[in-house]
């Protein structure tokens, strides 16, 4: 691919504005496909981020749920019912439950001051949620009737909780607000970030949680978390659950026997390991909400722009130097030398474009995870696709454009 | 007697096909010996173009046998005529030097295809070259910070530098004045003199004439010869200037 004289780069180079504005076109598209895949990725990542640190290795929820943000209860005796099953080690439920927020510092108009967070209750005594801020100290707290523990990477919509509640701490005062019409005090705050299904996060006791909700029952429980005994099997452990559960023993058709070892149906109990309820939350975003589609196409579009945009760049160029290719083919350069140039500067600009694209989203990621909440962020992963596609999308352009090489007719000139 | 470097016989050529075929080149025969400086005239449409392309294996020869370089160019395929391309040296109307490229990448870019030779050696080759046509101060400058004498220079520094046995020219002196015409034509002649080249050139250009040994003068697709060393060049040659 290397020549003596570099002609590729130094064509590309002598058109300084066109090497400009091709690179500022490149390094738009790799920016909107860079924009797209992120917020998908976000939006997955921000779904699955509660899964992700509950503590436990084995998960009871109800058949009918299918998501977070529309878990339904189930009796807590079915969590109960797996306690003397083979390689159970503890058992803890969580509850979920959303409920309005009223801003305690709101200022402006009486309406929307209030907003929809997420109300986790769990029983103090167990560490089922893992994340900092709810160690024991924090959930000796919320023992406390009406005590609470917010996420201060909930969306600022919330107030400036997380700010306040230093300031007032200070002066050993604490926020009180209401949640559902029922006034409660923030005891303490926990890191967890906010989701596209939740705005903001508060955790408290069992007994709280029921306080809020009064409509919910003791007992009627979203998550049954388990915990394996030390050195147990997680796989034997679920063959015990298994037989331990009431119903009929069922599958998804569509898993493939080892995801089906892990997701499983007794009766009206879906059985899942940590793994597995992380996956299927994932996909729940990725295959049954239109979000996924969405940013999937956002990305395909930028890749689209991006082929034309390259292509525009490379056929202006090739027909400039028409006459100095059909000069090059009459001093009998082969067609192949003209087209490799072509293939050349398609690279080039991939790379070239590329970079200020790559750094323009970080940019962007920072600035929208500052913004949002959203666990926005640059992927070793991600920036290696994106550079795959920059360099597919300027050699299809490449392609297209070469056809034009072969108008190049030495006959011609003369 | 030595192998003539071009040997044309019997060549005709069309244009069009079916109902619209139309004859261009009728019965042409010539040669063209090692080192001899041929001028080729004739009124535009009269197949000069056509018989230097056909020449410089730019197109394939139909009818008729021709020869350059020993090679038969009768129903040559592409890659045998790509490969006589590499040792015949071209000037055009237009200079058609590589705008990217400096003087010296330009002259450079006929030896890249001379791949037994290292970038150095290219380097140093080309220099020669474009000191040997008065450049040498000029090494470093694109096409466009060159005057037009001064491009038909790199450009014929481009065209000598492989060593061809033979040039092609086709009006050199065109687009210059009469002063840098005659200095481009005589910096030609010269060089391809020192080399053993042989020119053959298209030009309407009748200032230039003496440069040449033979004269061809063409006219509706057929062709006179005319030896300039015992023969005066024929009135109708030089009305056409």
């Amino acid at each position: 691919m290397l020549f003596a004289i570099p002609l590729a780069w130094l064509q590309l180079k002598r058109e300084r504005m066109r090497l400009f504005i091709a690179i500022a076109g490149i390094g738009f598209a790799v920016f909107l496909m860079f924009v797209q895949l992120g917020f998908r990725d976000a939006l997955f990542n921000s779904a699955i981020r509660l899964h992700e640190t509950v503590n436990g290795d084995i998960m009871l929820i109800s058949t009918r749920s299918n998501s977070l943000i529309s878990i339904q209860n189930f009796p807590q005796r079915r969590l109960y019912g797996v306690l003397g099953a083979e390689g159970v080690g503890k058992i803890s439920p969580i509850y979920v439950g959303f409920g309005l927020w009223k801003n305690p510092f709101w200022e402006g108009l009486p309406k929307s001051q209030t907003r929809q967070i997420m109300v986790l209750g769990i029983d103090p005594n167990d560490d089922v949620i893992g994340v900092s801020g709810v160690d024991e100290k924090a959930r000796d707290l919320i023992r406390f009737q009406d005590q609470i523990l917010f996420d201060k990477k909930s969306r600022a919509e919330f107030g400036p909780i997380p700010a306040k509640f230093v300031e007032l701490g200070n002066k050993n005062e604490l926020i009180s607000t209401e949640i559902a019409d029922r006034k409660v005090t923030i005891a303490g705050l926990f890191e967890l970030g906010a989701s596209f299904g939740a705005d903001g996060n508060t955790i408290t006791s069992e007994a709280n949680f029921l306080r809020i909700f009064t409509r919910r029952d003791r007992g009627d429980i979203n998550i049954g978390v388990i915990k394996l005994k030390p050195g147990a099997d997680l796989y034997k452990t679920l063959e015990a659950v298994k037989k331990s559960l009431p119903g009929t023993y069922t599958v998804n058709p569509t898993l493939t026997p080892e995801a089906a070892r892990e997701d499983f149906v007794v009766g009206e109990m879906r059985v899942l390991s940590k793994k597995s309820f992380i996956e299927v939350e994932r996909k729940y975003w990725q295959n049954s909400t239109a979000i996924g589609f969405i940013f999937t196409l956002g990305t395909v579009i930028g890749f689209v722009v991006g082929i034309v945009i390259v292509y525009q760049i490379l056929y202006t160029d090739v027909t400039d130097h028409l006459a100095e290719y059909a000069t090059l083919k009459a001093m009998g350069y082969k067609n192949r030398y003209l087209l490799k140039i072509v293939f050349q500067e398609a690279l080039i600009l991939s790379i070239m474009g590329y970079i200020p694209g790559y750094f323009l989203s970080i940019l962007m990621y920072t600035g929208t995870r500052n913004a949002t909440a959203l666990p926005l962020v640059m992927t070793t992963e991600r920036g290696i696709f994106v550079l795959c596609l920059a360099i597919i999308m300027c050699l299809m352009s490449g392609a297209i454009a070469v056809r034009k090489v072969q108008d190049a007719d030495p006959a011609d000139i003369f | 007697m030595t192998e003539p470097i071009i040997s044309i016989d019997g060549v005709n050529h069309y244009f069009g096909s079916g109902g619209l075929k139309k004859q261009i080149l009728f019965g042409i025969h010539a040669d063209v010996d090692p080192g001899e400086v041929v001028i080729m005239t004739g009124p535009s449409g009269s197949g000069k173009t056509t018989l230097l392309t056909l020449i410089g294996a730019l197109r394939s020869t139909q009818e008729g046998s021709l020869k350059v370089l020993g090679q038969e160019l009768r129903d040559s395929d592409e890659k045998q005529r790509v490969a006589l391309r590499r040792n015949i040296g071209y000037i055009f109307q237009a200079h058609n030097l590589l705008n990217s490229l400096k003087a010296k990448q330009n002259v450079m870019m006929a030896l890249e295809l001379h791949t037994h030779l290292s970038t150095k050696e290219q380097a140093e080759m080309a220099e020669e070259m474009l000191k040997a046509v008065g450049l040498e101060d000029r090494m470093n400058y694109y096409p466009d910070e060159l005057s037009g004498g001064q491009k038909q220079r790199v450009a014929i520094a481009r065209a000598l530098v492989s060593n061809p046995k033979l040039v092609l020219a086709d009006e050199p002196t065109a687009a210059l004045d009469k002063k840098s015409g005659r200095d481009v034509v005589e910096i030609m002649r010269s060089l391809a003199k020192d080399r053993g080249s042989a020119i053959v050139m298209v030009t309407h250009d009748n200032r230039i004439l003496d440069v040449a040994d033979r004269l061809i003068h063409m006219e509706d697709g057929e062709l006179e010869s005319y030896d300039l060393e015992t023969q005066a060049p024929p009135e109708k040659v030089i009305a056409l200037g």
